[in-house]
Protein backbone atom coordinates (compact mmCIF):
# COMPACT_ATOMS: atom_id res chain seq x y z
CA UNK A 1 0.00 0.00 0.00
CA UNK A 2 1.58 3.61 -1.15
CA UNK A 3 0.84 6.48 1.10
CA UNK A 4 -1.75 8.78 0.17
CA UNK A 5 -2.19 12.76 -0.87
CA UNK A 6 -0.62 14.95 1.86
CA UNK A 7 -4.63 16.11 2.81
CA UNK A 8 -4.84 12.82 3.86
CA UNK A 9 -1.83 12.68 5.52
CA UNK A 10 -2.27 15.61 7.45
CA UNK A 11 -5.79 15.16 8.58
CA UNK A 12 -5.42 11.59 9.84
CA UNK A 13 -2.42 12.77 11.78
CA UNK A 14 -4.67 15.27 13.09
CA UNK A 15 -7.33 12.55 13.53
CA UNK A 16 -5.07 10.39 15.24
CA UNK A 17 -4.14 11.27 18.61
CA UNK A 18 -8.39 12.21 18.96
CA UNK A 19 -9.33 8.54 17.99
CA UNK A 20 -6.66 7.00 19.98
CA UNK A 21 -7.50 8.93 23.27
CA UNK A 22 -11.25 7.64 22.83
CA UNK A 23 -10.29 4.24 22.74
CA UNK A 24 -7.98 4.12 25.65
CA UNK A 25 -10.81 6.06 27.47
CA UNK A 26 -13.52 3.38 26.92
CA UNK A 27 -10.60 0.75 27.81
CA UNK A 28 -9.75 2.81 30.98
CA UNK A 29 -13.52 3.48 31.69
CA UNK A 30 -15.00 -0.18 31.03
CA UNK A 31 -16.08 -1.26 34.50
CA UNK A 32 -18.42 2.00 34.44
CA UNK A 33 -19.32 2.98 30.76
CA UNK A 34 -20.59 0.33 27.87
CA UNK A 35 -17.92 -0.95 26.44
CA UNK A 36 -14.51 -1.83 27.99
CA UNK A 37 -11.44 -3.90 26.74
CA UNK A 38 -12.81 -5.56 23.36
CA UNK A 39 -14.52 -2.60 22.23
CA UNK A 40 -12.02 0.42 23.26
CA UNK A 41 -9.07 -1.81 21.80
CA UNK A 42 -10.93 -2.16 18.31
CA UNK A 43 -11.48 1.21 18.52
CA UNK A 44 -7.63 2.35 18.91
CA UNK A 45 -6.53 -0.19 16.39
CA UNK A 46 -8.77 1.31 14.07
CA UNK A 47 -6.91 4.80 14.77
CA UNK A 48 -3.68 2.58 13.92
CA UNK A 49 -5.30 1.36 10.88
CA UNK A 50 -6.25 4.85 9.61
CA UNK A 51 -2.62 5.91 9.76
CA UNK A 52 -1.94 2.96 8.22
CA UNK A 53 -3.71 3.31 5.46
CA UNK A 54 -2.95 7.02 4.82
CA UNK A 55 0.93 6.77 5.12
CA UNK A 56 1.76 3.34 3.64
CA UNK A 57 2.69 0.11 4.53
CA UNK A 58 6.38 0.59 4.26
CA UNK A 59 6.48 3.65 6.09
CA UNK A 60 4.35 2.11 9.15
CA UNK A 61 7.19 -1.14 9.58
CA UNK A 62 9.92 1.56 9.45
CA UNK A 63 8.49 3.32 12.31
CA UNK A 64 7.13 0.60 14.22
CA UNK A 65 8.99 -2.70 14.05
CA UNK A 66 7.14 -6.07 13.72
CA UNK A 67 8.84 -7.65 17.23
CA UNK A 68 8.28 -4.92 19.64
CA UNK A 69 4.16 -5.40 18.81
CA UNK A 70 4.59 -9.41 19.16
CA UNK A 71 6.36 -8.19 22.44
CA UNK A 72 3.67 -6.07 23.52
CA UNK A 73 0.42 -8.76 22.57
CA UNK A 74 1.83 -11.26 24.36
CA UNK A 75 2.69 -9.04 27.26
CA UNK A 76 -0.86 -8.92 26.97
CA UNK A 77 -1.80 -12.44 27.21
CA UNK A 78 0.37 -12.80 30.10
CA UNK A 79 -0.67 -10.22 32.42
CA UNK A 80 -4.29 -11.60 31.58
CA UNK A 81 -3.52 -14.82 32.73
CA UNK A 82 -1.25 -13.86 35.77
CA UNK A 83 -4.06 -11.78 36.90
CA UNK A 84 -6.17 -14.73 37.29
CA UNK A 85 -3.63 -16.77 38.20
CA UNK A 86 -3.37 -13.85 41.43
CA UNK A 87 -6.99 -14.57 42.06
CA UNK A 88 -5.97 -17.85 42.57
CA UNK A 89 -3.23 -17.13 45.03
CA UNK A 90 -4.96 -14.75 47.09
CA UNK A 91 -8.62 -15.66 47.18
CA UNK A 92 -10.32 -18.84 46.28
CA UNK A 93 -10.08 -19.39 42.36
CA UNK A 94 -8.80 -19.00 39.32
CA UNK A 95 -10.64 -15.59 37.96
CA UNK A 96 -11.58 -14.37 41.49
CA UNK A 97 -12.26 -10.69 42.00
CA UNK A 98 -9.51 -10.52 45.28
CA UNK A 99 -9.10 -6.53 44.97
CA UNK A 100 -12.78 -6.28 45.67
CA UNK A 101 -13.24 -4.65 48.76
CA UNK A 102 -9.72 -4.32 50.18
CA UNK A 103 -8.58 -0.96 50.84
CA UNK A 104 -5.59 -1.54 47.86
CA UNK A 105 -6.26 -0.56 44.05
CA UNK A 106 -9.91 -0.12 42.75
CA UNK A 107 -10.78 -1.69 46.61
CA UNK A 108 -13.93 0.65 47.01
CA UNK A 109 -17.46 -1.13 46.70
CA UNK A 110 -20.32 1.54 44.99
CA UNK A 111 -23.68 2.37 46.31
CA UNK A 112 -25.97 -0.63 44.93
CA UNK A 113 -28.25 1.75 42.20
CA UNK A 114 -27.90 4.11 40.26
CA UNK A 115 -25.78 7.05 41.20
CA UNK A 116 -22.15 8.60 40.69
CA UNK A 117 -19.57 6.34 39.27
CA UNK A 118 -16.18 6.16 41.40
CA UNK A 119 -13.39 4.96 38.68
CA UNK A 120 -11.58 3.64 42.26
CA UNK A 121 -14.15 0.50 41.79
CA UNK A 122 -14.18 -2.77 40.34
CA UNK A 123 -11.05 -4.88 41.87
CA UNK A 124 -9.47 -6.63 39.20
CA UNK A 125 -11.69 -5.48 36.31
CA UNK A 126 -10.05 -2.23 35.47
CA UNK A 127 -6.80 -4.58 35.27
CA UNK A 128 -7.91 -7.43 33.29
CA UNK A 129 -9.91 -4.41 30.88
CA UNK A 130 -6.20 -2.54 30.67
CA UNK A 131 -4.57 -5.90 29.58
CA UNK A 132 -7.18 -7.34 26.72
CA UNK A 133 -7.52 -3.97 25.59
CA UNK A 134 -3.53 -3.71 25.20
CA UNK A 135 -3.55 -7.51 23.28
CA UNK A 136 -6.70 -6.26 20.92
CA UNK A 137 -5.24 -2.85 19.51
CA UNK A 138 -1.82 -4.80 19.24
CA UNK A 139 -3.33 -7.88 17.58
CA UNK A 140 -5.69 -6.35 15.56
CA UNK A 141 -2.90 -3.73 14.07
CA UNK A 142 -0.57 -6.59 13.84
CA UNK A 143 -3.22 -8.32 11.62
CA UNK A 144 -3.66 -5.20 9.25
CA UNK A 145 -0.21 -4.26 8.78
CA UNK A 146 1.03 -7.79 7.90
CA UNK A 147 -1.42 -8.31 5.57
CA UNK A 148 -0.93 -4.66 3.93
CA UNK A 149 2.78 -5.44 3.88
CA UNK A 150 2.21 -8.67 2.37
CA UNK A 151 -0.01 -7.43 -0.68
CA UNK A 152 2.37 -4.73 -1.36
CA UNK A 153 5.60 -6.64 -1.72
CA UNK A 154 3.02 -9.17 -3.83
CA UNK A 155 2.14 -6.34 -6.12
CA UNK A 156 5.96 -5.61 -6.50
CA UNK A 157 7.14 -8.84 -7.24
CA UNK A 158 4.34 -9.66 -9.95
CA UNK A 159 5.96 -6.14 -11.91
CA UNK B 1 -40.85 -35.85 -10.69
CA UNK B 2 -38.20 -38.14 -9.90
CA UNK B 3 -37.99 -40.20 -6.67
CA UNK B 4 -35.26 -37.80 -5.39
CA UNK B 5 -37.62 -34.45 -5.87
CA UNK B 6 -40.48 -36.02 -3.85
CA UNK B 7 -38.01 -37.20 -0.88
CA UNK B 8 -36.72 -33.50 -0.87
CA UNK B 9 -40.20 -32.28 -0.81
CA UNK B 10 -41.17 -34.77 1.62
CA UNK B 11 -38.26 -33.62 4.10
CA UNK B 12 -38.68 -30.12 3.47
CA UNK B 13 -42.53 -30.47 4.64
CA UNK B 14 -41.41 -31.87 7.94
CA UNK B 15 -38.50 -29.50 8.69
CA UNK B 16 -40.93 -26.94 7.95
CA UNK B 17 -43.57 -28.04 9.96
CA UNK B 18 -40.87 -28.25 13.24
CA UNK B 19 -40.02 -24.85 12.36
CA UNK B 20 -43.24 -23.04 12.71
CA UNK B 21 -44.17 -25.10 15.46
CA UNK B 22 -41.19 -24.08 17.29
CA UNK B 23 -41.76 -20.60 16.27
CA UNK B 24 -45.67 -21.06 17.55
CA UNK B 25 -44.37 -22.34 21.00
CA UNK B 26 -41.14 -19.40 21.76
CA UNK B 27 -41.93 -16.73 24.98
CA UNK B 28 -42.91 -13.63 24.12
CA UNK B 29 -40.14 -11.27 23.44
CA UNK B 30 -38.30 -9.56 25.90
CA UNK B 31 -39.71 -11.64 28.83
CA UNK B 32 -37.34 -14.42 29.34
CA UNK B 33 -38.61 -18.10 30.65
CA UNK B 34 -36.23 -18.13 33.10
CA UNK B 35 -34.78 -15.08 34.77
CA UNK B 36 -33.52 -16.39 38.43
CA UNK B 37 -29.77 -15.78 36.98
CA UNK B 38 -31.04 -12.29 35.54
CA UNK B 39 -32.17 -10.86 38.36
CA UNK B 40 -29.48 -12.18 40.79
CA UNK B 41 -26.97 -10.53 38.31
CA UNK B 42 -28.71 -7.21 38.62
CA UNK B 43 -28.96 -7.21 42.40
CA UNK B 44 -25.71 -8.62 43.25
CA UNK B 45 -23.16 -7.36 40.48
CA UNK B 46 -22.40 -4.15 42.32
CA UNK B 47 -21.58 -5.52 45.62
CA UNK B 48 -20.01 -8.33 44.52
CA UNK B 49 -17.81 -6.98 42.34
CA UNK B 50 -17.42 -3.57 42.53
CA UNK B 51 -18.38 -2.28 39.18
CA UNK B 52 -21.20 -0.22 37.72
CA UNK B 53 -21.19 -1.98 34.51
CA UNK B 54 -22.73 -5.31 34.69
CA UNK B 55 -22.07 -6.53 31.50
CA UNK B 56 -18.10 -5.84 32.11
CA UNK B 57 -19.08 -7.81 35.26
CA UNK B 58 -20.08 -10.89 33.71
CA UNK B 59 -17.56 -11.01 30.99
CA UNK B 60 -14.26 -10.52 33.34
CA UNK B 61 -15.72 -11.86 36.47
CA UNK B 62 -19.01 -14.72 36.61
CA UNK B 63 -17.57 -15.82 33.14
CA UNK B 64 -14.00 -15.21 33.44
CA UNK B 65 -12.81 -18.58 31.59
CA UNK B 66 -15.74 -17.25 28.34
CA UNK B 67 -13.00 -14.42 28.06
CA UNK B 68 -9.82 -16.29 28.24
CA UNK B 69 -11.51 -18.41 25.08
CA UNK B 70 -11.45 -15.07 23.31
CA UNK B 71 -8.46 -14.20 24.42
CA UNK B 72 -7.01 -17.03 22.90
CA UNK B 73 -8.77 -17.13 19.65
CA UNK B 74 -7.90 -13.58 19.15
CA UNK B 75 -4.11 -14.86 19.53
CA UNK B 76 -4.48 -17.93 17.44
CA UNK B 77 -6.18 -15.47 14.82
CA UNK B 78 -3.01 -13.26 14.77
CA UNK B 79 -0.48 -16.09 14.65
CA UNK B 80 -2.20 -17.72 11.90
CA UNK B 81 -2.67 -14.33 10.11
CA UNK B 82 1.24 -13.87 10.50
CA UNK B 83 2.48 -17.27 9.55
CA UNK B 84 0.99 -17.43 5.93
CA UNK B 85 1.80 -14.00 5.05
CA UNK B 86 5.51 -14.50 6.40
CA UNK B 87 5.57 -17.64 4.17
CA UNK B 88 4.00 -15.43 1.28
CA UNK B 89 6.82 -12.72 1.69
CA UNK B 90 9.54 -15.08 1.62
CA UNK B 91 8.87 -17.05 -1.80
Amino acid sequence: MTKMSKIVRTISGIAFPFAMIYGLYVIAHGHLTPGGGFQGGAIAASACAMILVAFGSKWTLDKIKEKRLSVFESLGGIGFIAIALLGLVFGAAFFNNFLTGSNFLFGTIPATGSGLADINTGGVLPLMNFAVGLKVIVGLFVIVLVMAYAATSFKEDKK
Amino acid sequence: MSTRNIAAVIVFSIVAVFFIFTALLMHPFGVPDESDMDDYIIDNTQEETGANNGVTAVVFDYRGFDTLGEATVLFTAVAGVIMIFRRLKND
